[in-house]
């Protein structure tokens, strides 16, 4: 995590002025930066944290306690594979891996190109149609391991 | 002015005091680790449980955090609240064996034995350095990040934080930090060194406190065992 890494911090503020500076808005704030910038960068939290005259530890007690939050970069495309028990029990540990050979990531982490994350999630609440995978919001209903480069494909180009 | 029972006497608390504060007044001894005068009680150690209540309906509650109401029936040492606080005492135990504090209590307590996994985490996550540093030092240079299992006290993106003074309040609040007698070299996960106490019989006689550590030799406190 680099933390002097320079972030245009313009949009930041535009962000907590539409919130109304309100610090019970925080969250909401922090999702808004999150789909702006992919993670919370640290010059956006001290922003944060200066402007709603929050301290800035409880800023990060907050985004480190959500799974949601990032702070460190994220790529690109983020991969998330559901792990709840639905889809466990019909092989998502096994998409998990096809993911990780394909992207050559570990889970939690970002290929160097900075186009990939791989993530996984508890349970995503459509048990229905697991194993689900999402990937940039894109919900993917009964995944399969020869499924996984298809999906791929879709966001290579 | 509230009246209560606890432990069998009629005690009068006064508005807004916690069941702990009635308990000091009146000298009844309840065991805290993560409370401290002049910080907001937190109730995170749960070593001052007591139990409220009676009958099956009795339940444990910290009583830090616990106010004084009216008609309240408190006891402060049944079987009960012991075994739960030896439990706690044996939690951190595992969590900081290094910590002399903990290893005192453990022996005041007759916590003889640990049967977890030492973790060695020289942190019991009581929170007593986040306050000290946000209230009595106005410095909020320090506080809980993530959760769970991986939940630890730290500054933002652990390094030296600018709000922070160095003024070791955190440090001298510690409770974690002072280290046991034989230091970090200890094989043993509890040192019970200093424990001389014969074991009390706080099993047989629930409402007893023996100020002596003698309990019931002295014949004052003789009752029939159970």
């Amino acid at each position: 995590m680099s933390v002097n890494q320079t972030v245009n911090l313009d949009k930041v503020q535009e962000i907590i002025e539409r919130h109304g500076g309100n610090k019970s808005k925080l969250i909401s704030i922090l999702q808004d930066i999150q789909a702006v910038y992919h993670y919370l960068p640290a010059e956006a939290l001290k922003t944060i944290s200066r402007l709603l005259k929050i301290p800035l530890i409880d800023i990060v007690s907050v985004a480190t306690f959500y799974r949601a939050f990032s702070l460190k970069p994220r790529g690109k495309h983020v991969a998330t594979v559901c792990m709840g028990t639905a889809c466990h029990v019909r092989g998502a540990p096994k998409i998990l891996e096809e993911f990780e050979r394909q992207l050559q990531i570990k889970k939690g982490e970002t290929s160097k190109d900075g186009e990939w994350s791989l993530e996984s999630v508890a349970c995503l609440g459509c048990c229905a149609i697991g194993p689900v995978v999402v990937v940039d919001g894109d919900y993917h209903a009964h995944t399969s391991i020869r499924k996984v480069p298809n999906i791929l494909k879709k966001y290579r180009k | 002015m509230i009246t209560m029972k606890m432990n069998g006497l009629e005690v009068r608390a006064e508005e807004g005091w916690t069941i702990l504060d009635t308990a000091k007044f009146y000298g009844l001894e309840i065991p805290t680790l993560c409370h401290h005068e002049g910080l907001t009680p937190y109730g995170a150690c749960r070593l001052c449980l007591v139990e409220i209540g009676e009958g099956p309906k009795a339940k444990l509650v910290s009583s830090c955090t616990y106010p004084a109401e009216e008609g309240l029936v408190v006891h402060t040492d049944t079987k009960r609240v012991i075994q739960a606080r030896r439990m706690m005492i044996e939690l951190m135990l595992s969590v900081a064996p290094f910590s002399k504090t903990i290893q005192d209590l453990a022996s005041k307590y007759g916590v003889t034995s640990m049967r977890f996994k030492i973790r060695n985490e020289e942190c019991i996550l009581c929170g007593l350095c986040v306050r000290m540093c946000a209230e009595q030092m106005d410095g909020k240079a320090i506080g809980f990040q993530n959760r769970g299992y991986q939940r630890k006290i730290s500054t933002p993106f652990d390094i030296r934080s600018e709000e922070c003074r160095l003024c070791g309040g955190c440090i001298y609040i510690c409770p974690a930090c002072q280290l046991r007698c034989q230091g970090p070299q200890a094989e043993t996960a509890v040192c019970n060194a200093c424990l001389t106490m014969d074991p009390t019989c706080l099993d047989y006689y629930d409402e007893l406190q023996c100020w002596m550590y003698d309990a019931g030799r002295c014949g004052t406190c003789v009752r029939e065992k159970k």
